[in-house]
């Protein structure tokens, strides 16, 4: 993949900064700003250890000390549980796994406890929790590259965040630091920018330019990335930057793709894609989960109810298929969904037949 | 005896309530036969020394976590009849505001958060209390109740090892009735005593008579004291029985007659209302007194639940997020 720009904001001054420098300085900022904000993780605080595992605390420890970056034993339900408990209790722990796949052991505590607390309780109790997971798949087989966001958008009291590139990322993270409900935080390993022994192979070198001065991101708004015509592509994470590849290749061939980052998925900014697919008359979801029951479905289900009037086609899915994710990299390569077929659904949504 | 050299005024405090305990779970009891009230129950009578030893020897602030049995933690810890009742009738009046119901009572402004009916579940979130306490320099501590069965899952070992490798302010109290639903403790747990555990994770255990109110009070004042000195977790077992069944409609087969009538003849409140009169620091007729006052506190609590407002249908909306 080329070095993308998608998400950046092209008028923005600033920094040069990957994704992992985004993230540690809004963490950093957050604890400065709130002695309240925890951290809580496996291998996060560790002298001489590296950060979590793609260095995104890297140093945190060192500024915070080891009662504000908190290593954890391998105990992910618990994690997840103390977490919520230290929320309740007047902290604003920032949580993380070290893959979201493990988010599966965290289930319980999160859909049960932290989603429902503050509802079960008549709306006396807050759970102010940001719990941060790795996705995607990286050559690394079945149990350390799932994409798990439509779990979670699923759980009604979870917000869910999905940054495509390092200023979103950041702006996301200190909104979702801020903000008085748990928080599920997807980051997309190839999106990181991790360096030296950490690097991803295969990633791709998203930077973007970072302001010096504060800013937030709110949660629930999304960002048309790329301005179109003929054909709405909504992504999250790594496919946004598909997608946008994908409108450049279409763009060569006569197709104005619009393309729109979700940024986070609940809440879920409808207005935005409604907007969109009634200007283009045409959508397609690109997502790196499992098709059956991905978070694709509930774009296609309201867009349907919204928008079906101004729909020139069949709405269409790019997704993973229904399968684990494989390890051999031709498989992997050809259960990711990739440019070619989102250039190729396009295509067969708006050229004439 | 008690060795924490309990006041007249302490003792008759626990004998109250735990009357109380029981005579809200008789009443609520009825009312779910007479079909009064929706949902299902699990009752704690019988367990009335584990929830009001344990709660006596809390101060202001401290917490509590509960379980799918949470009815007499709820009153032990200071709840308002008035808003369980209310909450048991699923009337906007309630604890929870209609949206808990029995399995999640609580009132974190009375020391109790709701009540978590997803077994182990609540024991990661009292560690984490306990966290918040510690890093916010809270002199306070975490009571965490939990049955003997949660001692098998995961949550219970992930949970006390953090607790325990911090030298985090909370109390493990295992209320050991020796049945998990249907299941008997032996069937699942090859060790004789849960407070074995305690050595899997260098904290202290013991294993206390539950149905002692003075014992409770002491062992847990004991493990209280540690807490808040910033020494750590205790795992206390407090070996109990309910004599009701596990749920509603539960009438107990599995237990024999024997076993059950046995454990009748140690009632933590018949017990304690001996020894009191023993002590001369409760007359026969106080207890009658006693008890006609704690029936009418109950009357005027199901009469007003039943005049309160329920909420409206649509408020199932509201509260979802903050």
């Amino acid at each position: 993949m080329s070095s993308a720009r998608v998400g950046s904001d092209q008028e923005v001054k600033g920094r040069e900064m990957t994704m992992v420098d985004a993230l540690r300085e809004a963490l950093r900022e957050e604890m400065r700003r709130d002695e309240r904000v925890v951290l809580l993780g496996e291998d996060i605080g560790i002298e001489g250890g590296f950060g979590g595992a793609f260095t995104v605390t890297l140093g945190l420890s060192e500024e915070f000390g080891h009662h504000r970056v908190i290593d954890t034993p391998i105990s992910e339900a618990a994690i997840a549980g103390i977490a919520t408990g230290a929320a309740l209790g007047g902290l604003r722990p920032v949580a993380d796994v070290q893959y979201g796949d493990f988010l599966f052991l965290a289930m319980d505590q999160l859909a049960n406890n932290a989603a429902k607390l503050r509802y079960m309780s008549g709306g006396k109790l807050t759970v102010p929790l940001v719990f941060r997971a790795p996705v995607g798949a990286t050559t690394r087989g079945s149990q350390h590259g799932q994409s798990l966001e439509a779990f979670f958008m699923h759980v009604p009291g979870l917000k869910v965040a999905c940054p495509s590139n390092p200023y979103d990322g950041k702006g996301l993270l200190k909104s979702a630091i801020r903000d008085n409900n748990p928080v599920i935080f997807f980051e997309h390993k190839l999106l990181y920018g991790s360096k030296g022994a950490r690097k991803e192979k295969g990633g791709v070198q998203v930077v973007a330019m970072v302001p010096e001065e504060e800013y937030l991101i709110p949660l629930g708004k999304a960002k048309v990335v790329r301005a179109g015509r003929d054909v709405t592509l909504v992504a999250n994470l790594l496919m946004v930057h598909k997608s946008a590849q994908a409108a450049e290749v279409l763009t060569g061939q006569g197709i104005e793709a619009e393309v729109i980052d979700v940024r986070t998925l609940a809440p879920f900014d409808w207005p935005a894609v409604f907007e969109s697919v009634k200007k283009t008359g045409r959508l397609i979801v690109v997502e790196e989960d499992n098709l059956t029951g991905g978070w694709g479905a509930e774009v296609a289900a309201r867009v349907a109810n919204h928008c079906i009037g101004y729909l020139d086609g069949p709405v269409r899915r790019i997704a993973a298929p229904d399968t684990p994710v494989p390890f051999a990299p031709v498989m992997e390569n050809f259960y990711v969904p990739s440019v070619e077929r989102i250039v190729a659904a396009a295509k067969d949504l708006v050229l004439p037949h | 005896m008690s060795k924490a050299g309990l006041t007249k005024e302490q003792k008759l405090q626990m004998y109250r309530r735990m009357t109380l305990c029981r005579m809200f779970e008789e009443r609520v009891y009825y009312l779910f036969l007479e079909g009064r009230l929706p949902g299902t129950i699990h009752q704690s009578q019988g367990q009335e020394a584990t929830a009001v030893g344990v709660c006596s020897a809390l101060a202001e602030g401290d917490m509590i976590t509960s379980t799918h049995r949470p009815h007499s933690h709820a009153i032990a810890r200071g709840v308002s009849v008035k808003s369980l009742m209310a909450e048991l009738f699923a009337k906007e009046t309630g604890c929870c505001r209609g949206k808990g119901g029995s399995m999640h009572v609580g009132d974190r402004d009375a020391g109790m958060l709701p009540a978590i009916a997803i077994v182990g579940g609540g024991i990661p979130l009292a560690s984490g209390y306990a966290l918040a306490f510690k890093s916010l320099k809270q002199p306070n501590i975490v009571a965490c109740f939990f049955g003997e069965g949660a001692t098998n899952i995961g949550t219970f070992h992930e949970a006390i090892n953090m607790a325990a490798i911090w030298d985090l302010p909370v109390v493990f109290v295992c209320e050991n009735n020796k049945y998990a639903a249907s299941t008997a403790v032996e069937k699942v747990m090859k060790i004789k005593h849960v407070s074995e555990r305690a050595a899997a994770y260098g904290i202290p255990g013991q294993t206390v008579d539950g149905n002692d109110v003075e014992l409770v009070y002491d062992s847990m004042t004991e493990a209280g004291e540690r807490a808040r000195a910033g020494k750590g977790p205790t795992l206390l077992e407090l070996e109990t029985y309910r004599f009701a069944g596990h749920s509603r409609s539960d009438p107990g087969h599995y237990r024999n007659t024997a076993e059950v009538a046995a454990w009748k003849e140690r009632d933590p409140i018949a017990r304690y209302e001996k020894k009191l009169l023993e002590e001369g620091l409760l007359q026969p007729e106080s207890v009658e007194d006693l008890q006609s006052v704690i029936s009418r506190e109950l009357e005027e609590a199901v009469a007003q639940a039943e005049q309160d407002p329920s909420p409206r249908p649509e408020d199932c909306l509201n509260d979802v997020f903050s």
